[in-house]
């Protein structure tokens, strides 16, 4: 079981890395999507992997999932929802206002590919 | 009064004039005046302790740990420098008032006005030295504020910011002196270091401090090679310059010089330093001062010289030095400001200060003449005038003083320093006010009202007074002087008076005053020779070094930050796995300690789906419809883990985020090209997979290691689960955690939730207002639009399902406490249903609905949260302490009411706002692009009849 979550990290790590890599909005968005998830699963399993033990108090269980982590991770979904929007937003906002979707600013060698990016 | 009110007073009083300056320009300039004149008296209060001797102190720990605290004394020095700064500054207050113009923010002025007054007062009265340094720079700052006041003019700012820079580097030089000698002396307690003469002196450090300290005090006092800012800060209005140059600004570095003497002084390191820098900028700024035709060019330039003055006579070392600075210092505030406020009456009256276009004022201005003759031949050394006093106290030092191994090297410069003194002393009372009455004059100069001559007035009556009855000041003097000499000297017992016989100063002094009088005689012949021969201009290299230093910074960040994003993420990646790296390769890992668990089909499977999404998104990523499938499979697969995993709660927060992340990217996607086209090379691609893989595995092996292992302490969670209900009320240990444990964590984050919305929704508007808008409204969808874009079975289902996903909201909102639930989700689920109605039907249809503006939503939330947070102080709790109680209301259950539950409605109402602000930003964007939409929520409505039954469609069909 940790092998699978471990390596779905790591897939999840690797995707988005190669993809906050490109050159467009677009896919670094998704990339930087892809890397919350693997961050945040990261966090999240910090409390170690428990089955069948939710952080919700009973009586005569004596074990349960750590709390913590799952507080944690909790606010950083929500925070990534708004950090998220904001980068689309302002990948938007470029798009919008120079018809260019490229996240590295123009240099010499390609300043004319504005024209042909949409 | 107590020292702290005595500098609180002008900082506070800095909020009134802005206030009043609506009631009229006495109202203002009455206040300010009220404000000082308070201070002023408040510090006259503490003289009869000054006069006994005492040293009167006022202490309040701020950061100990740090050595920084408020502490502030008071003795002859302190009082006497307080005295000049807020004396000057009650006249200067007064003469201002009639100075500045109806144009003039006068509110504005005097804020700066009083701000600086208050750092001025705080540098003279500090006992710390890091509290100093913060008044210090405030002085900078606030002179900064006060030269560039009159924004309009480019001189102004120009002249602003070359001060700020030059006494700004002064600055920082000084703070690393200062902590240097706070190292050394083991306190920044000045008091204590004042003590430590021999332990300083004999430091290895000690030279390093000395020349860092030293250069703090040259900038901001103009000396030599930092002098050239002060005459490009007379772009200032006059009142500014009088306050700045005669009594303040300037005279902190002298004042801080003359604090540090008792310390610093007395070595031949000081004594080089200051005694040449002293004397390079006395004989250096008067000659210049001779030749400026622009008034206040003229007295800028003198008063550069007469810093240089007092700091070759502080640079002496001895105490009768000490004392003669001492005294010229109070000499040269009462002359100079009086000059500066009477070019100010000049250029108020003649609209001009340029002394070619002057000449013949005598009997046109025969108060200001007074004024302007009785200050000037006393800054030019003229028996029965103050400035006569102190100068030959100078001459006489000078005789005595060798540097450099030449016995007539100092007492031949300080000479020829007075020769030109008194002949500029003398152009400015002939150029301007002798000679034949001119017929082209700017504007007809005549004595302004008692207004604005009486304040330079009173001061010249201080100048014949003294000047006339040395006596009078001699015992002030001397208690100054005691103070500055600390215990490293004797006050000297030299008398001051008036004729001391026949003694090497003496015939100096005639020495200057003939000569001064020759050169003005040959004066044209002069000017000549002086325009004719090149000179560096100051302000040209400054120019230069500042284009040079910005340049150099240019290249060096353009370089760094080319504007590239891959690169710089690239950079992050490499050296995020390099750090990892090495403390991978150099820390220890021990054995594992948990067994691993095994994995039935369900699980793998759901791993399978993960891994494959993700794996097809990379591979797929140039189809983003597609690629928003797959990242919402890969989502899913999270949630379900979570599930899994026993994270219910996370489960339904990932999944509900979720939901609302693919809507606003679908948002976007309508903007956005719908596909990436092929650029990077294959290369390239090969070498960010590169990085990719790398990061991948290190994750993994790093995630892996650690899931094998427990902590190697035991976690705090053990006190969550074991207090969550004892303590907390619920038996939700996530919720409780969120909501009561780290409340104030959650506070923090609902905040930058909402900021983030704020944050979109101002960029939308402004994308809206700028040259986006055009381009939207004509912008043509690259996609078929929809026939049927709010469909008769959405609508009605969505309206049909709002209740119900209110009353699952409002349910899993009220149990959170106990069960997976609470405000965060709730609001997501809640921000779900809301969308729905504006996809379904229709944006105008919703927004006319909708009663509450969103940001206020965002406010609520935060608000009510906030407000339970402060509640817990009326019972004398730390913030955000919860308290709960169960209550039986019959026929229901019993049930927990507790002030958690109140925080996570703020939480609810914080996440409900800041979700739908940002969802509606975008759909704002949206509208705007696409054709108005109908007025009703269905396009096709059976429901309605006649002709204008279905508008829309047609119109979209054409698309």
């Amino acid at each position: 079981m940790e092998m699978l979550v471990a390596s779905a990290i790591g897939v999840m790590t690797a995707g988005g890395i190669y993809l906050v890599l490109r050159l467009r909005t677009f896919p670094v968005i998704m990339g930087i999507s892809l890397l919350t998830y693997a961050v945040n699963v990261f966090l999240f399993t910090s409390g170690r992997l428990t089955t069948g033990a939710p952080p919700i108090l009973r009586d005569g269980v004596a074990i349960y999932a750590d709390p913590l982590p799952q507080a944690l991770v909790l606010t950083a979904i929500v925070i990534s929802f708004g950090m998220t929007a904001v980068v689309v937003m302002i990948g938007l906002g470029a798009f919008l206002g120079s018809d260019d979707d490229h996240v590295d600013d123009p240099t010499d060698e390609n300043e004319d590919r504005a024209g042909d990016a949409s | 009064m107590s020292l702290f009110f005595i500098v609180a007073l002008p900082f506070f009083g800095a909020l009134l004039p802005g206030l009043m300056n609506s009631a009229g320009r006495s109202a203002c300039a009455g206040v300010t005046f009220t404000v000082t004149l308070a201070a002023f008296v408040g510090l006259l209060t503490n003289l009869p302790a000054v006069l006994a001797g005492d040293l009167v102190t006022a202490r309040l720990e701020w950061m100990p740990a740090l050595g920084l605290n408020f502490t502030l004394m008071l003795d002859g020095l302190g009082f006497f420098f307080a005295l000049l700064i807020l004396g000057i500054g009650l006249l200067i207050i007064a003469y201002a008032r009639h100075y500045l113009s109806r144009e003039d923010n006068m509110g504005e002025f005097f804020t700066y006005l009083l701000l600086f007054q208050g750092a001025m007062v705080g540098i003279v009265l500090s006992d710390n030295i890091l509290l100093l340094l913060v008044f210090w720079e405030l002085t900078s700052l606030s002179s900064f504020l006060l030269i560039g006041y009159w924004k309009h003019l480019p001189e102004a700012r120009q002249g602003a910011r070359m001060a700020l820079t030059v006494t700004g580097m002064g600055g920082l030089c000084m703070i690393g002196g200062m902590l240097i000698l706070g190292q050394i002396a083991g306190s920044y307690d000045l008091s204590v270091i004042l003590q430590n003469r021999d332990l300083i002196q004999a430091d290895p450090l000690y030279l390093t401090a000395l020349i860092l300290i030293l250069l703090g005090c040259f900038t901001k006092s103009a000396q030599f090679p930092f002098h050239f800012w002060l005459p490009h800060a007379m772009a200032a209005p006059t009142p500014v310059s009088a306050y700045l140059h005669s009594a303040t600004m300037v005279k902190a570095g002298i004042f801080l010089m003359a604090r540090m003497w008792p310390v610093l002084s007395g070595t031949p390191e000081w004594f080089v330093i200051v005694t040449t820098a002293g004397l390079a900028t006395m004989v250096l700024g008067a000659t210049i001062a001779l030749f400026k035709n622009d008034l206040k060019s003229l007295l800028a330039f003198s008063t550069v010289s007469h810093l240089g003055l007092i700091t070759m006579l502080l640079g002496t070392g001895t105490a009768f030095g000490a004392m003669a600075a001492t005294f010229h210092i109070l000499n040269h505030a009462t002359f100079k400001a009086a000059l500066f406020m009477s070019a100010g009456i000049i250029d108020h009256e003649a609209h001009t200060r340029d002394i070619r276009r002057l000449g013949g004022l005598r009997t046109l201005m025969p108060v200001t003449f007074v004024i302007v003759a009785l200050a000037s031949l006393s800054m030019a050394g003229i028996p029965l005038l103050n400035g006569f006093l102190s100068k030959e106290m100078m001459l006489e030092e000078a005789t005595h003083t060798v540097l450099f191994d030449t016995p007539w090297l100092v007492p031949v410069l300080a000479t020829v320093a007075s020769v030109f003194s008194a002949a500029y002393c003398f152009r400015l009372i002939g150029h301007v006010f002798f000679g034949p009455v001119r017929d082209d004059y700017p504007a007809k100069p005549h004595d302004p009202g008692a207004g604005l001559w009486l304040p330079p007035a009173l001061l010249v009556v201080l100048v014949v007074v003294i000047g006339v009855a040395p006596f009078l000041a001699e015992p002030f003097v001397k208690l100054v002087t005691v103070s500055v000499l600390g215990n490293a000297a004797e006050v000297p017992t030299a008398y001051f008076k008036i004729w001391h016989g026949l003694v090497p100063a003496l015939y100096l002094s005639i020495v200057a005053v003939v000569g001064g009088l020759v050169l003005l005689i040959t004066f044209q012949l002069l000017n000549r020779i002086w325009e004719s021969t090149p000179r560096p201009e100051a302000k040209t290299i400054f120019d230069a070094l500042i284009a040079g230093v910005v340049l150099l910074a240019q290249k060096l960040i353009l370089g760094l930050h080319n504007g590239a994003f891959t690169r710089y993420a690239m950079i992050a990646f490499v050296a995020i796995l390099a750090a990892g790296y090495h403390a991978w390769s150099t820390g220890t890992v021990g054995g594992a300690t948990r067994l691993p668990q095994s994995a039935g089909p369900v699980p793998i499977a759901g791993w399978g789906m993960l891994v494959a999404a993700t794996i097809g998104l990379v591979f797929l990523h140039r189809n983003r419809f597609l690629s928003l499938m797959l990242i919402g499979i890969v989502g899913l697969m999270v949630s379900v883990g979570f599930v899994f995993f026993s994270a219910p709660d996370l489960a339904m927060t990932q999944f509900t985020v979720e939901v609302v992340t693919i809507i606003l990217l679908l948002l976007a996607l309508n903007f956005l090209p719908k596909y990436t086209p092929v650029e990077s090379t294959l290369l390239r691609r090969v070498r960010d997979g590169g990085v990719a893989v790398a990061g991948g595995l290190a994750t993994f092996a790093l995630a892996h290691h650690y899931l094998l292992r427990d902590a190697v302490s035991t976690p705090i969670s053990e006190f969550h689960l074991a207090n969550s209900y004892k303590g907390g009320g619920g038996t939700n240990a996530v919720n409780v955690i969120l909501v009561d444990f780290r409340g104030f964590d959650t506070y923090g984050e609902i905040i930058v939730l909402g900021i983030a919305a704020l944050l979109i929704y101002a960029l939308t508007e402004t994308l809206l207002n700028g040259p986006v808008r055009a381009r939207l409204l004509n912008r043509k969808p690259d996609q078929k639009r929809a026939g049927d874009t709010h469909p008769m079975m959405m609508v009605v289902l969505t309206r049909v399902i709002m209740p119900v996903i209110l009353m699952v909201g409002f349910y899993i909102f009220l149990r959170g406490h106990n069960e997976p639930g609470g405000g965060f989700i709730a609001g997501l689920v809640v921000s779900i249903g809301v969308v729905m109605q504006y996809m379904a039907s229709g944006f105008a249809w919703t927004s006319t609905r909708l009663k509450y503006p969103y940001h206020g939503v965002i406010g609520a939330g935060v608000l009510i949260a906030g407000l339970t947070g402060i509640g817990s102080w009326f019972v004398g709790k730390p913030f955000l302490t919860s308290d709960f109680a169960y209550v039986r209301i019959p026929p229901f259950e019993e049930f927990e009411l507790a002030t958690a539950a109140l925080f996570d409605l703020g939480v609810f109402l914080a996440v409900v706002g800041a979700v739908m602000l940002s969802l509606e930003s975008f759909s704002r964007l949206a509208r705007r692009a696409s054709q108005p939409e109908s007025e009703h929520p269905m396009d096709i409505d059976p429901s309605r009849e006649g002709p204008d039954a279905d508008p829309a469609p047609t119109a979209k069909e054409a698309f």
